[in-house]
């Protein structure tokens, strides 16, 4: 109701709430370290990598650097490291410049259901213009069926593109074992890992990848700034022309200040691994026990072992998505859902009904995505907030009304 | 994105609940598009008494569902059959334009209850 006649949020007059960020997959707060790093770069370091003069080695050395960071996180060579504007960037170059850079083998292409838009419009754009794409499907934790790629591989296939773990699930996906198929098959093996670069191992030649594609912003590093390793000897076509700057592959005036943060980002990843890993694992676990221990009619979407540590995404019958979301934000916690009403189309989450989940099961799902910077404590409070919204939520259910009646009849 | 009003209603939503002999009912939308909206009226003298809803969906559709129920209630059958979607909508201070179709769920549901209502009591819509 109106306060004065303002309408003004409580929480933005009266005093400042607290707030719980669970959405790490969206994007995840920039580092201290990192951001120090990127403001003396954007105070100090405004050369041009492309000169000759000092200003000019100057940003060129901090441009090395950082690729040469990024490049050791996944056992890469540093001239195998392109930088880009993001995992989108990073994913239509791959997915189109490998396609039209082998246009004399074939013009077949191999991706999943459970992709990222990034890759998936890129596919669909390249079904317009006359390439086949085959989708293959994923069972029910969301993992890619290799008997099913294995099926789609024919003699004009250039690419394979499946993503290392899926965004809204968190399911990882056995790219080792799609690593080794595409190379025996001679294929060109390209994985989307934004969600798993820094914080998973990963090693492009024990895994067969030839190419990756990786973003800052999720990884505490800025955003408009990621990177797409290319294997020494892998033909792809430039989307972008202009000037020489990355091998020609990627012109434009390099993002000093982006790039000195991926750096950044990356390099403290690589540190933090293994210990920050754990405590993600601990605290999530931590959340799905409280939330099944709290809450009824229940579901654990994903892969109940082989996933993201910081993953968890499940359904809470008879109410939707979105409701959820806006319920939990008004007690400072932010999450994000499958539901269709999240997002500007009509249709659920294309990851949840790939799986077979039925459209009303999607709708009613949350996915909480954590960090580094979460504690016990705001954990503990998600577990005491959340099972009270969705008791608010299924109060005003239809479905839930009748799915009580009917448990009483029985 | 939604306004203040809208989320006085998604926050505090008026006459939820299911009504008992009630005199008509409206139940649209459907599950897999994430949307169930069920509104009952009682009617006494062809005005509109009383008015209550429950709702499976989004902010906007409690939002909706919340607002049509106080729009009817005093209403003759003839004044509640003109409210349309958009006067759903302009009473929640409008909504973004990819939840219009919650505004259009209320008005289909406030017709199919009036509907409802002239069936059982045999008169022609």
């Amino acid at each position: 109701m109106c306060r004065g006649g303002s309408c003004a949020r409580p929480q933005e007059t009266e005093f400042k709430m607290k707030r719980i960020y669970l959405d790490h997959n969206a994007t995840t707060p920039l580092n201290s370290e990192v951001a120090d790093e990127v403001c003396r770069c954007l105070r100090e370091d405004f050369g041009n990598p492309q000169t000759l003069y000092s200003y000019g080695k100057d940003a060129r050395k901090l441009v090395h650097d950082s690729r040469e960071t990024v490049a050791s996180l996944i056992g890469a060579k540093r001239e195998e490291i392109i930088f880009t504007s993001g995992g989108t960037e990073s994913d239509n170059m791959a997915v189109r410049g490998v396609a039209y850079g082998n246009i004399n083998k074939g013009r077949h292409v191999i991706s999943s259901s459970i992709e990222h838009h990034a890759v998936l419009e890129s596919c669909r754009a390249l079904e317009k213009e006359g390439f086949e794409v085959t989708y293959v499907p994923v069972d029910e934790n969301g993992v890619v069926r290799l008997d099913e790629l294995q099926k789609a591989i024919r003699p004009d296939t250039v690419l394979i593109s499946i993503m290392h773990a899926n965004n809204e699930t968190g399911t990882i996906q056995p790219v080792s074992e799609i690593g080794r198929i595409a190379r025996e098959k001679g294929v060109i093996f390209h994985t989307d890992t934004v969600q798993t670069f820094g914080k998973v191992k990963i090693n492009v030649d024990e895994m067969n990848i030839d190419l990756l594609s990786a973003s800052a912003h999720k990884l505490h590093g800025p955003k408009g700034i990621g990177a797409l390793y290319i294997r020494k000897g892998i033909r792809l076509k430039n989307l972008i022309f202009g000037g020489h700057q990355e091998r020609k592959m990627r012109p434009g005036t390099h993002n000093v200040p982006g790039i000195v943060g991926l750096g950044k980002a990356a390099e403290i990843a690589a540190r933090d691994m293994e210990g920050g890993g754990n405590k993600v694992l601990l605290l999530r676990e931590r959340l799905w026990e409280g939330i099944k221990t709290n809450i009824s009619h229940i579901r654990l979407n994903g892969h109940p072992a082989v996933r993201l540590h910081n993953t968890l995404n499940v359904s809470f019958e008879f109410v939707e998505g979105e409701s959820l979301i806006l319920g939990l934000d008004d007690q400072g916690i932010c999450v994000a859902s499958g539901s269709a009403c999240t997002s500007d189309s009509l249709e659920p989450s294309h990851v949840l009904t790939a799986m077979g989940l039925s459209p009303e099961i999607a709708h009613g799902s949350l996915r909480f995505s954590l960090g580094r910077n979460n504690t016990e404590e705001e954990i503990d409070f998600v577990i005491q907030a959340l099972p009270k919204v969705v008791e608010r939520m299924r109060s005003m259910s239809p479905l839930y009304r009748e799915f009580l009646k009917k448990q009483g009849k029985t | 994105m939604y306004s203040e009003k809208v989320m006085d209603h998604f926050r505090n939503p008026r006459n939820m609940g299911e009504m008992e002999n009630h005199d008509g009912v409206g139940k649209v939308g459907n599950p897999m598009c994430g949307d169930i909206m069920e509104l009952y009226i009682r009617i006494e003298n062809d005005i509109i008494t009383d008015a209550k809803f429950m709702t499976f969906g989004c902010g906007a559709a409690i939002a909706t569902s919340s607002m049509v129920t106080e729009l009817v209630k005093g209403k003759s059958l003839e004044e509640a059959l003109k409210i349309s979607n958009a006067t759903v909508a302009e009473a929640l201070d409008g909504l973004p334009p990819v939840k219009m179709h919650c505004s259009v769920l209320a008005e289909d549901a406030l017709k199919a209850a009036v509907e409802d209502y002239r069936k059982k009591k045999g008169v022609g819509v």
